[in-house]
């Protein structure tokens, strides 16, 4: 086989049966099996989560991750922030000619990985070639299904959600954008952030099995924690307060913040969740979350309030307020 | 985080907000004339920590808020020249000329690249020999220095395809026009890094001329307190004078070596501001003998003057006096995704602050 892929491995014919073999089949499921058109699943549910992503990134490697790990927790994280158990995903990979057969390798032994660590089967897939410079490197489609083992599209609606119920996210916030950044050599100096990137419906699952009402819940990924706060209030339409000193952020984070004019609050994460529960449930969820590795800095950093109905108002540190709004277009550099 | 927590002292503002409210009460006006601070002032949400009777006014000090719509509409005609890369701060990608935008421009093709110091677009131009490319210059006092080295360099080191379009502007003159125009500031919060640059004395003549207050400050929340209480002791006492509250950085003399690089490579002349119009000597140009550099000298950037929004009062509210309520245009034509005027431009400016809040009341 090349090193390299070449547009005969998008045509259908021996070189992609090889290709599909020898990495795809070889890291996702069993090599001896018959290779139809379509994978039979077994769903005892009478309820499904469905969800599909795609993701681009560049660079494809970077601190704590790749464009692979990225892709399965991703699609993963959506369905366990519904309250869903995740079970099944495809992955349909487009692939620029030239890419590294061994840079494949690698994304697709980290989807492997991670959909082991996060207990669930690749079961379809489908591969395209486009020439050079037609997309960058590698772009990957996943689709997942989750089963519930009791009803909770409430969780993703927010109905449930009301006054005085606490906000609740897993740890710091901002690493992976940093990551990222850092691994373009986009900010001039060098990083030791990793991103976050990780599967979360082990640590998910850890508060729905303590029988604790989650009331609302959303991965926190591109627009940051003032992004989905800003819809959670827009849909309860109520008023929510974020006590900004109790907000989990790297020193390292804040710094490059400080020196880039960005506001942490918008940066991307992947592997952060926001659970929102009853007050009297707050400190308990902590207590479990601290239990699992991903959960270890989580922290209530706010409440739902009747003033200010769908604003999102921020307590500084120096006992300020302020509105904190959506994130419009992209964040960038300030001059001043 | 050192250097940085130390400014942010809970304890320490919530004492000055006390002794601010401890004060007499009487209805002052304070205009900060730095976007930098603007944006501290709202990040901190200093204004729910001092009393009603304490006004702040954001006056012109967004440089991309008070470029004219002439100065994006020029840079966008730079990126028709053929074989050039356009780089420039982050600020300007999404302000609005007359017809387009840089952020437009880039999505249909042109090579438009944001950097982060003006030896980032210098290193662009040593590495593409067979493009040009221009460096869009912006801001005051604090980023002209910068870019007056990049030029030295240039050439110094015979770096040829080089360009500055330069919206360079400087803080005193627009200062002294709003203070010659009917305005109700009583108080200057001066700029931090203009004033690193330029030092303090260059404010000497507003209280001597105007009887009107300056303290230059931080951009922590401490130094923003501080540098209010420290104006309205002075307005209280009537003991108007300019103080230094930023010390750890700004002295009265400035950095003469930056002074000295940028008198070396740039002139004054007169310019617009968006909002406010034309004020003698407000704006920086390349000296004759910098002249190859300058992209309005060399290519042919001649572009349509557009007449600003009739309706639009941002002049008004850049002086403080009115606010975007008084506006027509205010959230029914004029909105952040389509903004009409300066004040709208800047997620900081005084309309863009006033639509986020007003549209939840």
């Amino acid at each position: 086989m090349s090193d390299f892929i070449t547009l005969n491995h998008g045509s259908g014919g021996r070189a992609s049966q090889d290709l599909i073999k020898s990495i795809f089949i070889k890291s996702f499921g069993d090599i001896n099996s018959v290779l139809s058109d379509s994978a039979i699943l077994n769903i005892q549910s009478e309820k499904i989560a469905f969800t599909t992503d795609s993701f681009v990134i560049d660079p494809v490697f970077f601190p704590g991750g790749d464009i692979g790990k990225l892709a399965v927790c991703g699609t993963v994280n959506d369905l366990a922030v519904s309250g869903a158990v995740p079970k099944y995903i495809t992955a349909s990979f487009i692939l620029e000619e030239g890419l590294p057969i061994n840079d494949l390798k690698k994304i697709v032994n980290s989807m492997a990985v991670q959909a082991k660590l996060a207990n669930i089967k690749i079961v379809a897939g489908d591969t395209k070639v486009v020439q050079k410079g037609k997309c960058d490197k590698i772009f990957i489609n996943t689709t997942g299904i989750g089963v519930f083992e009791e009803d909770y599209s409430y969780i993703s609606t927010g109905e449930k959600v009301d006054i005085n119920d606490k906000i609740i996210i897993n740890g710091f916030l901002g690493d992976h954008s940093i990551a990222v950044l850092g691994a373009r050599n986009e900010l001039g100096f060098k990083v030791d952030i990793q991103s976050d990137c990780a599967c979360l419906n082990e640590l998910v699952q850890s508060v729905i099995k303590a029988n604790i009402q989650i009331k609302f819940m959303r991965d926190v990924t591109r627009g940051g924690l003032a992004t989905v706060l800003n819809e959670l209030s827009e849909i309860i339409n109520l008023g929510i307060e974020l006590d900004e000193k109790e907000i989990p952020i790297q020193e390292s984070v804040n710094g490059l913040c400080e020196i880039l004019g960005f506001d942490p609050l918008y940066l991307a994460n992947e592997g952060k969740v926001l659970i929102v529960v009853r007050s009297e449930d707050a400190d308990n969820v902590i207590k479990i979350l601290n239990k699992n590795p991903l959960g270890v800095e989580s922290k209530v950093i706010g409440e739902i309030v009747s003033d200010h109905p769908k604003m999102l108002v921020g307590k500084t540190k120096v006992g300020g307020k302020r509105i904190i709004n959506m994130l419009q277009g992209e964040q960038l550099p300030r001059i001043c | 985080m050192k250097f940085v927590d130390e400014y942010r002292d809970f304890e320490i503002v919530q004492n000055i907000s006390k002794k601010l409210r401890n004060l007499n009460g009487h209805e002052i006006s304070l205009m900060e004339v730095c976007g930098g601070h603007t944006m501290a002032i709202h990040r901190f949400g200093i204004p729910s920590l001092i009393p009603d009777n304490i006004k702040l006014v954001s006056g012109p000090g967004c440089p991309v808020c008070v470029s004219g719509i002439g100065f994006i509409d020029k840079a966008i005609e730079c990126t028709k020249i053929k074989d050039v890369i356009i780089t420039t701060y982050g600020d300007l990608i999404r302000v609005p000329g007359s017809k387009s935008s840089l952020e437009k421009e880039k999505s249909k093709g042109a090579d438009i690249r944001i950097v982060y110091s003006t030896l980032e677009a210098l290193e662009i131009a040593e590495h593409n020999k067979d493009k040009k490319v221009i460096f869009l210059g912006i801001g005051f006092e604090t980023t002209a220095p910068g870019t007056a080295v990049a030029i030295r360099k240039a050439q110094s080191e015979n770096i040829s395809n080089f360009y500055l379009l330069s919206a360079h502007k400087i803080m005193p003159p627009v200062m002294e026009a709003l203070l010659n125009d009917e305005v109700k500031i009583d108080g200057f919060i001066c700029p931090g890094h203009v004033s690193t640059i330029t030092g303090s004395t260059i404010y000497d003549f507003i209280p001597d001329k105007y009887k009107i207050g300056c303290v230059v400050t931080g951009f922590e929340p401490t130094d923003l307190m501080q540098a209010i209480y420290m104006l309205a002791k002075q307005i209280n006492s009537k003991n108007q004078k300019v103080e230094i509250q930023y010390s750890r950085v700004v002295t009265p003399q400035g950095n003469t070596k930056a002074q000295a690089i940028m008198n070396e490579v740039f002139e004054t002349q007169n310019d617009y501001w968006r909002g406010i119009g034309e004020i003698a000597e407000s704006g920086l140009k390349l000296k004759e003998k910098y002249k190859g550099f300058d992209a309005e000298h060399v290519f042919d950037l001649r572009v349509e003057p557009v007449k600003e929004n009739p309706n639009c009062i941002c002049g008004d509210i850049l002086r403080g006096l009115k606010n975007p309520n008084d506006c027509k245009l205010f959230m029914k034509v004029c909105s952040p995704e389509n903004p009409i005027g300066a004040c709208m431009v800047s997620t900081e400016g005084t309309c863009h602050a006033y639509y986020k809040y007003n549209s939840y009341e």
